[in-house]
Parts: structure tokens; C-alpha cells; sequence
């Protein structure tokens, strides 16, 4: 039976982490994910947990101890947020290519500068190449559900990544919502025990990690990490659906909402989806075909299926809540356009970037955008695909 | 036992191999095998290195000259790396999930560049943190594996391509940090100094102290660099025996606070010693530049005096 509490997300995602009980936590404190090494700190503590909590003197050697933690032969987790994650950045590189499925909580924060501490998407964007799986959610349900599910598949043996679970900086992380927990004894027997195949601790088989790698090798290491990458999506999928077996609680790739027969349709990730579907049912009253796509899983990304999923539609929005200044458009509407594009599926798309510094995103701003694309429904035509939405007017 | 050089390499075997890369004359290979054989033969190690010489040379995929385990990350983060190693032995052990006999140490080699510089934050950190660890940096005094800039490491007036000896400024013009006495501060229970000298004693002893000293341990060890300090390949032994007759680099260690002096030269020699065949230092030795030297030689007989003081104070 599942446990019925209320918890906030940085909460939901410290119980999850209890609940695995990790050998080792090694982090350091960031608005807005600072509770989450806090509430564990407190495990640790209370003996709670087994784990040894490192209280490293920065975001680099939280990765860097997770790193070496995690080649020793020991499960090892860390949060973090925005300039933490940028400090990280060099470290995060590095536990991927070394094959080490670290698992991070990402409490989804605008990075510097100017300083700000509020959510938007640019740690995570900031590391969309770096080859590690990159889990979106969209409340404290979803985070916690995220983080259970990690492991298997950053472990899986055709894997073998790092994985982050992302999720709104203030928007979920400290609001208060209802959850369903799982029994300690279910999530123990669901996430199992790590058993790598080759750890430093080994004193039967010393190795050695992180080499020189040039001109013979570096070229193949990578495109095994490219392969693995390719392998998540299935390991995705089916821990999923043993996850859903357990909770009864279901995960894709994606969630489609009211898409199926949506001739208009926004497709967006983490809090923001709430807002829309909200909008969605609203509009829905009103005889307007609107539905939404939220992007689960962003590495790998599901490029096949957003295809096909969007394919029948007559105008799509993509929102980024991180700007790419590339002048061209986000992240995701780029990997959304050009998913299409490959897969010969064309619906006119236009790209909103929005919510950057913690700017409020209101529904009526979601109505907006549903707004134009029925008018871009109507002609076909996109005179601007690039936008933004909730900008101040004289700053424009 | 009295330590005998003899029966130290002929009983206990290489754990660093031959076939490495390091430059002939390089002083860093013969201390990390030394200090590598100052483990208990039945004990397994952890090593971690920082990005430099000697982590380029001696692990090139798919080779590597290791024979502990190794792992180097990146430049800046040895300590912290090897943090993470020693916390998931710590925590592993005390769940029962690794064997009950056998122990594993845990050793990070950097060079001053990722030690005194880039690394400084991570090794102050591991070592506050008090992981049963040692840090050794073998200290070339410059950038050697980027092409000889200088470090915080690299003494004055000594010609780096960052610190050129120009026509206006003579080298680098700041004299070098005192790691050593920095790591002090950490209040942790074994800080030595060292160079391979008089068989390697001071050096193997300094390891084992270092290595079976519960807690955080660091070894700062000379290592001279041909390349950068523009000497004959096969004069290190008489580089690291002449900078430590000159008090340039004093053999001591600090333990729990209490710094003791290895070895007190019966005549100190002059500096110039240590810095004539050094082709670094060559301009200090062109007519007018006197000064140069007689300012080298105030600074090391100031911190030779310092660090007597210091065993003084600290004994009492």
C-alpha cells in the first residue's frame, strides 16, 4: 500500500534517496536544492541510512567525490543547482565518459549571470550534450518516482550513465503537495544492490580509471557512450512499466495529454505542463482541439516518438524556459523541429522562450500561446517561429 | 628494522612499473615508486592522480604503469577524487560489502600545479575533512606537462616561459608558497617534507609514516625537472642532494603539530650551489646581478632559521 503524505519536492526527492540508501553523498548547498543534502545530512545523523555523507568544500568535488566514489564500487548520489551544476560542469563530463551511473537530483535554477536564484531551465541546457540520461519532472509525485527509477536505469548493463532527475527550482522543490510514497521494503527490492562488474575497491582485479585517451581510442569510447545512450531509451521504457506494476503509476518518454485527436498542442517540460493542462481542459470546454506533449525523458531524446506523436497536428508550440542565444531558438524547440524534419513530419512550429529568472508563468500566458497557434493553424504560416512570451513590454 | 635501501627494493617489488613515459632524469618516478613500496606488501592501494607529467605518462590507454588501482579525473580535483574513494571503502566496510580482511590505502600524487595552485581548494578540503588519505606532491616548481610556466611553487627569480628572464624583469619576481606549512594549518597529523637523498631513507620513511598514519597525510617531495630546470639528466641525485645541503629544501616532518628537522647539514652551503648548474637561474649569475643571489640566499637562510624556530617552539 502505498503511503499517502504531503511533502515538497526537495522533500520527495531527500525520502527517495533515504529510501535507496546510498553507500555514499557527497554535496553542497545551492538555493534552491540546499534541503535535499540538508534533510540527508539528517539521515545520516539519526543512522537513518548507511551512507557516508562527504560535506565537500565545493560543487566540483561533490562530482569529483562521486566520481571517485562511484569507481571505487559504491552507489553514489548528489544535488545541486545552476552555478553549482556549471561548477560541476567539467566533472560531469568526465562521470559520464567513465561510464559511472552517478545519480543527481538537478533542482532546476537560472544560471549567472546576473545572479539569480530563481527556476528556469539553463543549468539543465547547459549540460544537454555532456551524455548523461536527463529525467524532467513535473511536480514532487514525479520527482520522487524519477529518483526511485534511476538507478535501474543508469546501472542497467547496457547503460551504464549518470543520470539527473530535474525538477522546478521553487515552483515544485518548495511547494507542498500531495504525494504517494512507496514502503521502504518496496523501493529496496525494486532499486536492488549495485554490483559492478569492475571497482577500484576490487583488490582481486586493481584497475585503472580515467586514462590518456587520444588519437587510437578517445574516438570509440565516445561512440560507446553514444551507443549506451541509445540503449537507455528501452531500459527507460521497461523500467517504467515495471515501476507502473509496483505503483501503478505510469511513465513514457513522454506524456501525451488530450493530444491524440489535438489539432493545436504545446509542447513543454517539468511545472510548466500543470499550468497547460489546465489550459488545456479549459480550452477543451470550449470546443478547441488543444492538447499537450511533456517531455520526459530529454536525454536521450525520444526523437521518433515526439515525431509521430506530433505528427497529425495543425500547428505545434515549443516552450523553452531557457534561452539558447543563438539567435534561431531553445533547446527543445530545436530537437523538437528537427525530430520532424528527419522523420519527413511536417507541422508548422513556432518556439516561445519564457519563465527565464523565475518569471511567473501564468495560465492566461499559456492561453496566449494556444491563441496564436490557432491563428497558425489557420493560415499554415509562421511569420516568426522564434518568441518570446511574458517579457516585460518596455524592456522589449 | 633499520631501513637498508638494498633490502627494501629486493624485497619489496615494484608496485610502479618500468615503461612509463616520464623524462630520464625526471625526480617523480623514482619517489613514487618509492613511496609506492612503502606499502605493506599484503595491502591493496587506491591511487589517485591529478592531471600532470606524471598522470600523462604513466596511464596512456590502454596501458597503465599502476599496478594498485588508479584513477586520475582531472587537474584540480585529486583530493576530492580520492575523498569519494575513501568514503565509499569507509562506508562499504562498515556495511559488510567488502571482505573483512585486507586493507586498502588510499594515495593521491599531483604535481605543485595541481596542488599549490588549481588543486589547492580540493586537497584543503580533503584533508579539513579528515579522510584517512595521503596527498603527496612531487613539486617541480612550474607547469612542467603544460611546457614550464610558472607556479606558486616556482622560486624567485627563476626563468619560466610564463616568468621569462626578460631585459626588464628577471624571472619571476615572487618568492614561492610554503605548502607544507599551509597543510600544517589543517591541523592533520603527519605533514613531512622530503626528496629522494641518502638511499631514499628520509623518503620511505616518510611514506610509511605518512601512509600508516591514521588520518590525513601530506608529503610534500621535491622532484626536479631536467627539462624546466635546465640540468643534466643524470645529475638529479645531485640536485636533490644539494638542495638539501643548502637548505633550500630542509627534510622535516610535523607531527600533530611538532615539526622535527630530519637532517641539519654540519656546513650549509652556500645556495649558489644548488643554483649554478640550473640553467633556470643562469642570469643571476651575469655580472650585476649579484644582488640576485645574495636576495636567494637571505630568503632561504630566513626560512631555514623559521623552521628552527619552529621545532624549538613547538617542542617545548
Amino acid at each position: 500500500m502505498s503511503i499517502r503524505e504531503r511533502l515538497s519536492g526537495n522533500e520527495a526527492a531527500a525520502i527517495a534517496m533515504k529510501q535507496i540508501n546510498p553507500d555514499v553523498v557527497a554535496a553542497f548547498p545551492i538555493t534552491p536544492s540546499t534541503e535535499i543534502p540538508q534533510y540527508f545530512s539528517t539521515f545520516v545523523a539519526n543512522g537513518t541510512v548507511d551512507t557516508e555523507f562527504v560535506a565537500v568544500e565545493s560543487e566540483h568535488s561533490a562530482m569529483s567525490a562521486c566520481i571517485g566514489a562511484q569507481a571505487a564500487g559504491a552507489r553514489a548520489m548528489t544535488a545541486t543547482s545552476a552555478n553549482g551544476l556549471s561548477l560541476m560542469w567539467e566533472m560531469i563530463y568526465i562521470a559520464s565518459s567513465l561510464r559511472l551511473p552517478i545519480v543527481l537530483s538537478l533542482v532546476n535554477r537560472a544560471v549567472s549571470g546576473p545572479l539569480n536564484i530563481h527556476n528556469d531551465h539553463s543549468d539543465a541546457m547547459g549540460v544537454r550534450d555532456a551524455g548523461w540520461i536527463m529525467l524532467f519532472s513535473e511536480n514532487n509525485q514525479e520527482a520522487y518516482d524519477n529518483t526511485l527509477m534511476a538507478h535501474r536505469i543508469a546501472e542497467h548493463k547496457d547503460v551504464m550513465l549518470p543520470l539527473m532527475i530535474c525538477q522546478d527550482g521553487f515552483i515544485t522543490s518548495h511547494s507542498i503537495e500531495n504525494i504517494e510514497l512507496e514502503e521502504d521494503e518496496k523501493v529496496k527490492e525494486f532499486v536492488g544492490k549495485y554490483q559492478p562488474e569492475h571497482y577500484l575497491l576490487n583488490r582481486e582485479e586493481p584497475i585503472a580509471v580515467g586514462p590518456l585517451d587520444l588519437q587510437a581510442y578517445l574516438f570509440e569510447h565516445k561512440a560507446q557512450q553514444a551507443e549506451a545512450m541509445k540503449n537507455a531509451k528501452k531500459v527507460i521504457l521497461e523500467v517504467s512499466e515495471e515501476f507502473e506494476k509496483m505503483t501503478g503509476r505510469k511513465y513514457g518518454l513522454f506524456e501525451e495529454y488530450k493530444l491524440d485527436d489535438a489539432e493545436i498542442a504545446i509542447v513543454c517540460m517539468n511545472s510548466t505542463a500543470g499550468t497547460t493542462k489546465y489550459v488545456v481542459d479549459k480550452l477543451r470546454e470550449q470546443g478547441i482541439k488543444a492538447g499537450l506533449l511533456k517531455v520526459r525523458v530529454y536525454r536521450p531524446f525520444p526523437v521518433d516518438e515526439i515525431a509521430d506523436a506530433l505528427s497529425h497536428l495543425k500547428a505545434v508550440a515549443i516552450l523553452d524556459k531557457a534561452d539558447s542565444l543563438n539567435a534561431a531558438g531553445g533547446a527543445l524547440f530545436e530537437d523538437v523541429t528537427s525530430a520532424m524534419y528527419v522523420k519527413e513530419k511536417y507541422v508548422p512550429a513556432v518556439n516561445y522562450v519564457y519563465g527565464i529568472g523565475g518569471r511567473d508563468t501564468k495560465a492566461d500566458d499559456i492561453e496566449g500561446v494556444y491563441n496564436d497557434l490557432s491563428e497558425i493553424a489557420k493560415t499554415g504560416k509562421v511569420e516568426n517561429p522564434y518568441r518570446y512570451f511574458g517579457l516585460r513590454k518596455e524592456a522589449k | 628494522m633499520p631501513y637498508n635501501v638494498k633490502e627494501v627494493v629486493a624485497n619489496k617489488p615494484s608496485r610502479f612499473t618500468s615503461g612509463h613515459r616520464m623524462c630520464a632524469g625526471c625526480g617523480a618516478p623514482p619517489a613514487a615508486r618509492m613511496i609506492m613500496r612503502a606499502l605493506k606488501p599484503e595491502d591493496h592501494a587506491v591511487v589517485a592522480g591529478a592531471t600532470g607529467c606524471m598522470e600523462v605518462s604513466t596511464f596512456i590507454y590502454p596501458y597503465t604503469a599502476w599496478t594498485d588501482s588508479f584513477i586520475h579525473t582531472a587537474f584540480e580535483c585529486a583530493g576530492a577524487t580520492l575523498s569519494g574513494a575513501e568514503a565509499a571503502y569507509q562506508s562499504m566496510k562498515k556495511q559488510g560489502k567488502l571482505p573483512k580482511d585486507g586493507e586498502t590505502k588510499f594515495i593521491a600524487f599531483g604535481g605543485d600545479g595541481g596542488t599549490y595552485d588549481i588543486g589547492l581548494q580540493s586537497l584543503s578540503g580533503a584533508m579539513e575533512r579528515g579522510h584517512d588519505m595521503v596527498y603527496v606532491c612531487y613539486d617541480n616548481g612550474a607547469y612542467m606537462n603544460t611546457g614550464i610556466q610558472r607556479s606558486s611553487a616556482t622560486p624567485k627569480f627563476a626563468d619560466t616561459t610564463t616568468s621569462p628572464a626578460g631585459t626588464v624583469i628577471p624571472g619571476k619576481m615572487q618568492s614561492r608558497k610554503d605548502l607544507a606549512k599551509i597543510m600544517v594549518g589543517h591541523h592533520i597529523p603527519y605533514v613531512a617534507q622530503t626528496v629522494g637523498y641518502m638511499n631514499f631513507k628520509d623518503l620511505y620513511e616518510k611514506a610509511e609514516k605518512a601512509i600508516y598514519t591514521e588520518g590525513p597525510a601530506f608529503l610534500n617531495v621535491m622532484a626536479p625537472c631536467p627539462r624546466g630546470w635546465g640540468y643534466p639528466t643524470d645529475m638529479l641525485m645531485q640536485i636533490n642532494k644539494l638542495a638539501v645541503e643548502t637548505c633550500y629544501w630542509p627534510l622535516y616532518e610535523v607531527i600533530d603539530g611538532k615539526y622535527k628537522i630530519n637532517y641539519k647539514p654540519a656546513k650549509k652551503l652556500p645556495v649558489e650551489e644548488f643554483l649554478r648548474p640550473q640553467k633556470r637561474f643562469k642570469h643571476m649569475f651575469k655580472p650585476g646581478n649579484e644582488w640576485m643571489i645574495e636576495e636567494f640566499q637571505k630568503e632561504v637562510d630566513a626560512r631555514w632559521q623559521e623552521l628552527l624556530d619552529l621545532e624549538e617552539i613547538t617542542n617545548k
